[in-house]
């Protein structure tokens, strides 16, 4: 800590900031450009100046850049002083002389933190009567559009997306006042996290394309605190509607998990809640019914009857829970096959009763060595990705901290360090998105389970040995337990992506010996859906122990596509067998096409509900909009009022949840491992100051004339009984009053996502009232056996074994409905080894057919020279067949043109 | 073809006594290879160095010396040397030399590397023993043709000759030179903008602390001389402090010799190696012969186009940091500019600025969109366009441009002489209101 | 970018002598980047300026991003990302040379070849061009084609001087 003094008054701050973080945290006003909290100071933008004085007899003083300023103590500033004043209006000014006057029609008006610091600086004359300088545009893809007039060269877009994401397509070029910040061509930005650009830029260089189809300004969208449903990471969002449609998905600032960033499919992949084909009647063989009638009818077939209920890692606790509660524990299955469900409880037994405590997302970056165990996180977990890449890049503030430089002094930090990194392994079937960082090791997924193993061995000569490793790979193991061993906090990091039981036994191997040798190691383990641990917790049967149907009389799908997951010939079977198949889900999926009971489920966008993280971190997602506002008919509605209302009707009971507090204290009071879920989120009669929270901006505009073509005489607004939040402008939407649940960035003069300074008890750092959520897994250390190392892989002459190959774009179920993705999907394909496509005489790019015991398979067929022979890599989601581990392809045979 | 002469310097009287950075060079112009070097002494303050002297001896010799860096700047060398670490376990360390000279109107170093290229390399080869740096680079602009190529053939006769490369002189001291040649861009004279364009980089300055002595290129401690300041090492070993601090005029802060010149319409415009407190006016009127027939000195500019202006009555100022400073502006390289009563001085800050403009590196928001705006007015007040407000715009412009506001210290240079300007002949500036 | 360029992107090999002068400088530096420029003006000696294509070819070479070598090659004065003339002209324009009557000299040679300050003739045989300080101030104005500098030049002088330069 640091005593300072601004302006007359005397604050306590960390010695360890600059000054400018250091007055923000504070709650001051100092505009900035080209400092960001993830990002560090670079001192280019000059518009953070204020006055610094020797000591309190100083009247004159000089102009300091705050955020190139260490934290002195018993420091003598101002930030009122005129002549900074003058100073930092003249920065505006500046940059001004070039930035277009074309705020009403730019998208970034009304969240744009150049209007901000604009205002806030009060330059608001225009003195330069002389031509702009113009500049042409890129084409970067269907994400971001970029609008290069408007750029003010604060240099934070290169800095974002080389220095911290990693990326190598975006650049600077030119010099002087004609620097331009693109690709070297038109082209898609090739970086994963490329959407950030649009919240990183301070301005309406890149905005999110995806926004500028249905465009509306920020202050006239609803918004909900949300989590994203992409993958089990979890990460926070902030999704925006106007007139019913969800319109953009901004980041919401979680300090424990993902702080300032969201990955591309996260922040794009939401296309599916607005698609025009959703369900949103309910449907009796084809016919739509009032929900009366629905409800009606339903009871009558299924009173007394023998009901089976399939859940799903894609849906709610409070969802999943209702489904259980209406069909019985007996009957109630996961969802997920046996060998998916047996994966999802070893990493639930490795969490619960393993030795290792599971690292949020933000603490990934505080580890000094990392080792992925076959995951290919990029495409798995994206967001733990860049989390990954974080801790590698942990040397280089390491070895300028040897030298005395701050943290924050981001150049600096990368001229001593040139390119050192902590160590990062990474052991998977193929290359990865990662390597750049790391260390690896391609191998066929049993043998990375024993290179795991080897590892395990070496940080522990307790752990089981592993016989038959050739020489080369017992030294990469020994290397790299020793690596883990040298680290003061090593991170492993392993998951179920490879469908491979003996990854996660290898992975729990590492944790013990990381344990039995004392490291104050982590571990992150990586599931497949967004509330998979969830399910995990909650329990059920595997989906094959409930597909013998015939004794049941009906069967409820819930939000789950089972096409996805068995055969189709499997499925139809089963389902043939059952006489009423009810399914709830908000898309058209093959299983929904076979219902004979529809009932129209709610999206994440129309939905509250909780799921657990990867992490084992409850997090509450609450509703953006209702939908019957615009669509008065529309029966979409919330799986879990689904399910527990008709739960209700057989009963014969009054409906008891009303709200979804009810539903989640249900499912909690029920399962002793969920009863945290209950704090994860304030409950719905949690009030500030007597109000409700503002689902909308206080300037959101036309609410009176939105709905005038429906109807002129405007209907009340939707009261939320359920939650906390109000489906108006009307409601605490302040900074002041503590709140973990912030449906938008705002605070008066922080329009745009900088307004997240507000709510942080240090910038940068984590929400004043606490970052949302609760973990609900400690690990209890109980397990205390060594998992046997697995036999070798073994190549099976003229056959070959399926690997998944898993995609950001395409491998996720919703995300790859939403239309914007298509042109980032790949087409179907298979690859194999280069070494088998040449004994095969196929060649890269061949059209072949894959065949299997069952099923075949037309697809292009890609060469790998890292895919081990006798493995065909299939894209998960992607290939017309569900792709599950070990899955055998008999023959692969080319096409005939 | 090469331009050999530079004034009448090659003509001049100079002895080893007075004159240790010129005394070498040739009547004729040509270089002094390695064979007349050695004949004129070279390399004996090598040899004295590396054999008979402490490494510490060494920077504190230069340090009692008081050497000043001469690339515009002035800071004192041996400070500099100072700072880069005391352990010795750091064994990765570099010298660079600063040969980049794009400074308008200075054209000292050119004329050491061209004619002499042999005691730069003498001077750094001393300077890399006393640094304990094994690798030396000399950033040279790409123009200089003639002086990479004769810099090169240098480095080959030195390495030749065991002066340069493994073992230098049975010392087992090693030190490899390089040059590196420059692709254009003033602003690789600042000496971490420097260090970024040798790493391959866009060479925007770098923010200091941490300085190059500490995380210089490749993070590695990096100590960065100019030119002139480098020739001036072998003769303060050889001869000692008290030769050196005797060779400056009485009074001058600054010790030894400068090469110093005046061009413009003077009657011999030249560069002449001049001890340091000398009077800019015998500068002006005994070295360059005064205004030519018909022209009339206006002003005249100290050392480059980032000092400021001085009226005919500061001739009597003297050629040293603090003589110039006390006339209001710096003496940057030394190398001063008339300016005749036929030039205007809109028109002439007009071409300054459109070159500062245009050299900014693009980094900080005043040096990049400020000192086109001041180019933009002088052009319009140049013809007769100016609105009122405009000499209070640019008189913002310069202040809000000026030192501690920008990254580095480009734009200051750039708004120093339109300061100078708009102070002494704001009539004429007036004279461009529509 | 147009159909063309993108032909000559797909195309574009390093000769063999320009790929051993590149990998021989990366040896002169810690860090194969700092051959960057170097490599630019490789291929720029031999092609006389650098095309698209180069970018990519360098950058594999020097294993750092295409982006990287572009934003070197577009921020250095010196290095030319379109096709320039067989003879460069680079005029002094510092304010020595302003004195000097650089801008009567400028606008001769501007006259004479019907370009300007960044141009190419129309036949390809000159591009001019600006730079700083030659460090000829004592014969401002001064002026480099290709490679040879001169001094003292004259707008009257300036046709035999070109004369020289087919």
């Amino acid at each position: 800590m640091a005593t300072i003094h601004i302006d007359g008054k005397t604050y306590e701050v960390d010695g360890s900031d600059n000054l400018l973080q250091a007055c923000l945290s504070l709650g001051l006003d100092v505009p900035y450009f080209c400092w960001h909290p993830s990002l560090g100071s670079v001192g280019s933008c000059r518009q953070c100046a204020v006055t610094q004085y020797n000591d309190e007899n100083d009247k004159r003083g000089r102009l300091v850049m705050s955020c190139m300023a260490p934290v002195q103590d018993n420091m003598w500033i101002s930030v009122e002083d005129e002549e900074a004043k003058k100073f930092r209006a003249s920065v505006v000014e500046w940059l001004m002389t070039n930035h277009p006057h074309d705020c009403p029609v730019c998208e970034e008006g009304g969240h744009c933190h150049l209007q901000d610091m604009t205002v806030m600086t009060g330059h608001n004359k225009r003195r330069y009567r002389f031509t702009k300088r113009t500049h042409q545009n890129q084409e970067l893809g269907p994400f971001v559009a970029h609008e290069m007039n408007r750029c003010i060269a604060c240099y934070r877009c290169v800095r974002y997306y080389k220095d911290y994401a990693g990326g190598t397509d975006l650049g600077v070029y030119g010099a002087h006042d004609n620097v331009y910040f693109g690709r070297v061509e038109d082209g898609v930005l090739e970086s994963e996290f490329s959407g950030n650009l649009t919240e990183v830029c301070p301005t309406g260089v890149f905005t999110d394309k995806t926004h500028s189809e249905r465009y509306n300004r920020k202050w006239d969208m609803q918004f909900a605190p949300s989590i994203c449903h992409g993958c089990s990471t979890g990460c926070n969002i902030s999704p925006g509607e106007r007139y019913g449609e969800l319109r953009r998905i901004e980041n919401r600032f979680n300090g424990e998990v993902n702080q300032y960033f969201l990955c591309d499919r996260g922040r794009f992949g939401y296309g599916y809640v607005n698609r025009t084909d959703r369900p949103r009647q309910v449907l009796l063989d084809g016919q739509a019914l009032s929900i009366d009638t629905a409800f009606a009818r339903l009871s009558d077939r299924l009173k007394a009857r023998r009901l089976v209920g399939i859940g799903s890692p894609r849906a709610s606790l409070e969802s999943n829970h209702a489904l259980k509660e209406l069909v019985g524990a007996e009957n109630f299955s996961t969802g997920l096959t046996q060998s998916e469900q047996e994966l999802l409880e070893l990493t639930l037994d490795i969490l619960q009763n393993g030795p290792l405590p599971t690292s949020t997302l933000r603490d990934v970056e505080a580890h000094d060595a990392v080792f992925v165990l076959g995951e290919d996180l990029t495409q798995t977990a994206p967001r733990i990705a860049l989390a990954v890449r974080q801790a590698a890049k942990g040397k280089a503030t390491e070895i300028a901290a040897g030298m005395k430089i701050q943290d924050w002094h981001a150049l600096a930090v990368k001229n001593v360090a040139q390119n050192a990194l902590y160590p990062v392994f990474i052991a998977s079937t193929q290359e990865t998105r990662l390597d750049d960082v790391a260390d690896t090791l391609h191998a066929a997924p049993a043998d990375l389970a024993r290179f795991g193993f080897a590892v395990a061995h070496f940080i522990d000569n307790t752990a089981p040995v592993v016989t038959g490793l050739s020489n080369e790979v017992l030294a990469q193991a020994q290397s790299l337990a020793l690596s883990l061993l040298a680290a003061r906090r090593p991170l492993l990091v392993a998951g179920s992506s490879l469908g491979s039981r003996a990854i996660l036994e290898a992975a729990a191997n590492i944790a013990k010996a990381l344990k039995n040798r004392e490291k104050a190691a982590s571990i992150s383990l990586v599931v497949p859906e967004a509330n998979s641990l969830g399910l995990a917790l909650l329990g059920g049967k595997p989906l094959e122990s409930v597909l013998d149907l015939s004794t049941a009389d009906a069967l409820f799908v819930l939000e789950n596509d089972l096409y996805r997951r068995l055969d189709a010939q499997r499925v139809d079977e089963a389902l043939s067998k059952v006489s009423t198949l009810v399914v709830l889900d908000h898309q058209q999926t093959e299983t929904l096409k076979k219902a004979q009971f529809v009932l129209p489920a709610a999206t994440f966008a129309e939905a509250d509900g909780t799921l657990v993280s990867q992490e084992g971190r409850a997090q509450r997602f609450f509703q953006v909009f209702d939908p019957t506002f615009y669509k008065p008919g529309d029966q979409v509605r919330e799986s879990w009022r689904w399910l527990h209302g008709l739960s209700s009707a057989l009963k014969g009971q009054a409906i008891d949840w009303t709200l979804l507090d009810h539903a989640t204290e249900a499912c909690a009071a029920a399962v002793p491992a969920l009863a945290g879920i209950r704090d994860a989120a304030p409950k719905a009669s949690f009030r500030i100051k007597g109000l409700k929270l503002a689902r909308e901006p206080l300037r959101y505009s036309g609410r009176t004339a939105m709905r005038a073509k429906i109807n002129v005489h405007e209907p009340r607004i939707p009261q939320d009984q359920d939650t906390a939040f109000a489906f108006s402008m009307e409601g605490y939407s302040g900074t002041q009053e503590l709140r973990q649940q912030i449906p938008f960035a705002w605070a008066p003069g922080w329009n745009s996502p900088s307004a997240w300074n507000k709510f942080q008890d240090e910038v940068g750092g984590h929400l004043r009232a606490g970052d949302p959520g609760v973990r609900l897994i400690e690990p209890s250390g109980a397990d205390s056996h060594w998992f046997s190392v697995c036999a070798a892989y073994q190549p099976e002459a003229g056959r070959f074994i399926s690997v998944p190959v898993h995609h950001i774009f395409g491998s996720g179920e919703m995300s790859a409905l939403t239309p914007v993705m298509q042109s980032r999907i790949p087409a179907p394909y298979a690859v194999v080894s280069s070494e088998d496509a040449e004994r095969l005489g196929l060649k890269d790019g061949a059209q072949v057919q894959l065949r299997s015991d069952t099923q075949s398979l037309t697809v292009t067929l890609n060469l790998s020279t890292q895919l081990q022979p006798g493995l065909i890599g299939l894209p998960v989601g992607i290939s017309a067949i569900p792709v599950k581990a070990g899955l055998v392809i008999d023959a692969i045979e080319e096409c005939v043109q | 073809m090469t331009l050999a002469s530079f004034g009448p310097i090659n003509s001049s009287a100079r002895q080893e006594q007075t004159h240790p950075l010129t005394w070498r060079l040739r009547a004729d112009g040509e270089p002094v290879w390695l064979d007349e070097y050695r004949q004129k002494n070279g390399y004996a303050a090598a040899r004295k160095a590396l054999l008979e002297m402490a490494q510490a001896d060494i920077v504190q010799q230069v340090k009692d010396s008081g050497l000043k860096g001469r690339g515009g700047a002035g800071f004192p060398t041996g400070v500099k040397w100072g700072l880069m670490p005391a352990d010795d376990s750091i064994t990765t360390r570099y010298l660079l030399c600063n040969a980049d000279e794009m400074e308008p109107n200075t054209w000292k170093d050119r004329m050491l590397m061209e004619q002499l290229p042999h005691q730069l390399i003498e001077g750094m080869l001393i300077s890399a023993r006393a640094l304990k740096t094994y690798r030396g680079y000399i950033f040279l602009r790409g123009e200089y043709v003639d002086a990479a190529r004769n810099l090169n053939r240098a480095i080959d006769e030195a390495k030749a000759a065991g002066l340069l490369g493994k073992n230098i002189l049975g010392t087992g001291f090693d030190f490899e030179l390089f040059v590196h040649t420059g692709a254009g861009r003033y602003i690789c004279g600042e000496e971490t903008a420097l260090i970024n364009s040798l790493e391959g980089r866009r060479a925007n300055p770098r923010a200091k602390p941490p300085f190059p002595a500490a995380a210089g290129v490749w993070g590695k401690p990096t100590c960065v001389n100019n030119v002139e300041t480098l020739n001036n090492v072998p003769a303060i070993v050889l001869n000692g402090v008290d030769w050196y601090k005797s060779l400056a005029r009485p009074g001058s802060e600054d010790m030894g010799t400068k090469l110093m010149g005046f061009s413009g319409k003077v009657k011999t415009p030249g560069i002449w190696e001049v001890p340091f407190g000398i009077s800019a006016r015998e500068l002006f009127e005994d070295f360059a012969g005064g205004m030519r027939d018909g022209y009339t000195l206006k002003c005249w500019q100290p050392g480059g186009a980032g000092t400021g202006f001085l009226l005919p009555e500061h001739l009597e100022a003297s050629m040293y940091a603090g003589g110039i400073g006390k006339v209001g502006t710096r003496m940057g390289t030394g190398l001063a500019l008339a300016v005749d009563t036929s030039i205007n001085m809109v028109s002439l800050l007009r071409n300054m600025e459109e070159f500062f403009a245009r050299e900014s590196c693009g980094w900080c928001t005043p040096c990049r969109d400020g000192l086109p705006w001041n180019v933009k007015i002088l052009r319009a007040l140049e013809k007769g366009q100016g609105e009122p407000g405009d000499i209070e715009l640019l008189e913002h412009l310069v202040r809000s441009c000026g030192p501690g506001k920008t990254f580095c210290a480009h734009a200051p240079g750039a708004v120093e002489p339109l300061g100078s300007a708009i102070k002494y002949f704001r009539a004429e500036f007036e004279a461009g209101l529509a | 970018m147009s159909p063309t360029e993108l032909i000559q992107t797909d195309r574009f090999v390093l000769s063999e002598t320009e790929r051993s002068a590149i990998e021989h400088e990366m040896h002169h530096y810690e860090d194969p980047r700092a051959a960057s420029i170097e490599a630019l003006k490789i291929v720029q000696k031999a092609r006389g300026w650098v095309p698209d294509g180069a970018i990519p070819a360098i950058a594999d070479i020097l294993g750092i991003p295409g982006s990287d070598v572009e934003g070197v090659a577009t921020f250095y004065s010196q290095i030319f990302r379109s096709p320039v003339g067989r003879h460069i002209i680079r005029v002094c324009d510092s304010m020595t040379c302003y004195i000097g009557g650089h801008e009567t000299l400028l606008e001769s040679v501007q006259n004479a070849l019907g370009i300007g300050l960044g141009q190419t003739t129309a036949d390809g045989r000159f591009t001019l061009l600006p730079v700083c300080c030659l460090g000829n101030c004592d014969k401002a104005p001064a002026l480099m084609i290709d490679e040879d500098t001169f001094g003292n030049a004259t707008p009257e002088g300036m046709a035999a001087l070109l004369e020289q330069y087919p």
